[in-house]
């Protein structure tokens, strides 16, 4: 299945990937060739075949709405990179 | 020719279950930053999220209350896009297969039922809270570093999203009011607006009259107030029909509202913003809600807001059904005995505008109060109306003292006023009936407020028609 160069280019943007633009090209042939290889699945007759959203045939796994303890705000914030006035700074999001 | 507004809504609804919607760190509002979050809602490698079986149950419950259909089976599904408010770079929300489907919420009018389309309501996990800092107080615009609070992160929303069927601000208010209620009334959530547990946006467009189709629209954020919903909506209906009048075109775009200024300015191109390459979220299991859960929920919603308008507006006439039931008030209403309107009256009008919180008003007090407010001086009704909430209240002594009915004590002040305003006793008669009002008040003021003003009237009607 044929992917242009813009859908790659689009695709990385959304992803906040930066692919220097000597690797387009391998990328466009790569990102094809998965295509190609999940397209096989429309070769088969499929009419009738619920999407399978999850391998598992499960459904309603949930918990009851009953609270655990949250971790103590130093640890949440240990791994925040510029912590300050109790919250995770960031920079503007503009 | 005519312009005709097109508006839907976006209703988000906070539930306040007792934790968030894949952990169970504790839902709470108003706790200091950042003490209520754990590696799933922080988004640390390797965690998993687990649903709230309360908020999918509850989700059911305002389906059914919309008149919505419930799924067999519904989705989780990955809605894709970087924030700093998003810290696993994706929200967990519901795509193509929602909890509930298609539906239609009846709200009343003064000119009959408007039957609002529902497009579907499904559940998702909320964004955590942003503080700009640094830039311009409050908006997105100008700020240089922003404070992220993960408290609110990962707590169960509802998003309704309304067919295009409400054709004017007014009536995407009283729409949106009735939802409030609703939702309130089925204890899910608090649904306040300026809290930020229910958040409304608007997609609005204009047309000719009788044109079919749509015309592009435009979608306005976050407004936090009714008023203000109804305020930013006018506002973008003028701005697009000025648009196309001047012959220019509307712009799809996501809008602003600033209801210091009543100025509408775009917040970011819709373009990008929208691919948010959903698919289903592989780390959770379909929901499939079993048919004797639905049905017990259906079973327990009681009668609801839009039908008691109905009941009520048989009564008291619809303005004031519609207020007394948007407002809660009518619990109140109901329970209290008495002339009906007049009851509805002093609830509407006199209790709710001292402040007084109906629901510790005891209703058969109220009603004695209600029974004998004619016979009664205004400023000890006045008086007792303010005092009716609080703990052990009684009408007794309010009732003992009566208003000043007796003519032969009256006649004295009424002279006098009559006296003192020829000008006006000549415009009386001369036909004009409205300054009836004007000497009755005078009398009230003559008499400290102590005459029964229905005498009053009565007595000056009397003397003047001679």
């Amino acid at each position: 299945m044929a992917i242009t160069r813009e859908q790659v280019l689009h695709v990385a943007r959304l992803a906040r990937l930066r692919i220097p633009e000597g690797e387009v090209e391998a990328v466009q042939a790569q990102l094809g060739a998965i295509l190609d290889a999940v397209s096989k699945v429309s070769e088969l007759d499929l009419a009738g075949a619920e999407p399978t959203s999850h391998p598992l045939d499960l459904v309603n796994t949930w918990d009851e709405d009953i609270s655990r303890p949250s971790l103590p705000r130093e640890e949440a914030l240990a791994n925040a990179p510029d912590p300050a006035e109790n919250a995770f700074r960031v920079p503007s999001a503009g | 020719m005519t312009w005709e507004p097109v508006i839907g809504l976006e209703i988000h609804v906070q539930l306040k279950t007792r934790t968030k919607m894949f952990c169970r760190c504790a839902n709470v509002w108003g706790e200091d930053p950042n003490t209520r979050t754990c590696p799933v809602c922080l988004a640390h490698p390797g965690v998993l999220p687990v649903p709230n079986r309360r908020a999918i149950e509850w989700t059911v419950k305002l389906g059914l209350a919309l008149g919505c259909e419930v799924a067999p089976r519904a989705v989780f599904a990955r809605k894709n896009y970087f924030y700093p408010d998003l810290p696993k770079g994706y929200q967990i929300s519901q795509y193509e297969q929602p909890l509930c489907g298609p539906g239609r919420f009846v709200v009343p009018g003064p000119a009959g039922d408007h039957e609002i389309g529902i497009v579907r309501a499904h559940l998702e996990e909320d964004a955590a809270k942003t503080i700009h800092v640094g830039g311009a107080a409050g908006r997105i615009h100008g700020a240089e570093t922003s404070l992220v609070d993960f408290n609110r992160g990962g707590t169960p929303l509802v998003e309704i999203v309304s067919e295009p069927d409400l054709r004017s601000a007014e009536q995407a208010k009283r729409f949106l009011q009735l939802l409030r209620q609703t939702v309130v009334e089925l204890g899910i959530s608090d649904a306040e607006m300026e809290k930020g547990s229910l958040r409304c946006d608007a997609n609005v467009s204009v047309r000719r009259a009788g044109e079919a189709g749509y015309r592009t629209k435009t979608e306005l954020k976050n407004m936090n107030s009714f008023t203000f919903v109804a305020r930013g909506i006018e506002a973008e209906v003028e701005r697009q029909i000025a648009t196309y009048e001047a012959g220019g075109e509307v712009v799809q775009e996501t809008l602003h509202f600033d209801p210091q200024t009543g100025s509408i300015t775009p917040l970011r191109s819709k373009e990008e913003a929208d691919d948010y390459r959903y698919f289903p979220e592989p780390d959770l299991v379909p929901v499939a809600p079993p048919a004797e859960l639905v049905a017990s929920l259906a079973a327990a919603i009681p009668e609801l807001p839009g039908a008691r308008i109905r009941r009520l507006e048989q009564e008291i006439g619809f303005d004031l059904a519609e207020g007394l039931v948007t407002s809660g008030r009518d619990r109140l209403y109901e329970r209290v005995e008495g002339d009906r309107r007049a009851v509805a009256n002093v609830i509407m009008n006199q209790l709710a505008g001292a402040g007084v919180d109906t629901e510790r008003v005891d209703p058969a007090e109220l009603g004695r109060l209600i029974e004998a407010r004619e016979r009664m001086p205004r400023t000890v009704f006045d008086e007792a109306i303010g005092r009716a909430a609080e703990p052990g209240f009684s009408a007794a002594p309010y009732l003992e003292q009566q208003a000043v009915s007796d003519a032969g004590e009256l006649e004295p002040a009424i002279s006098a006023v009559l006296a003192a305003h020829p000008d006006q006793v000549a415009a009386y008669r001369g036909g004009k009936d409205g300054l009836l009002g004007f000497f009755v008040g005078q009398v009230m003021k003559a008499t400290g407020g102590k005459a029964n003003a229905r005498v009053v009237s009565e007595l000056v009607r009397e003397r003047l028609g001679a």
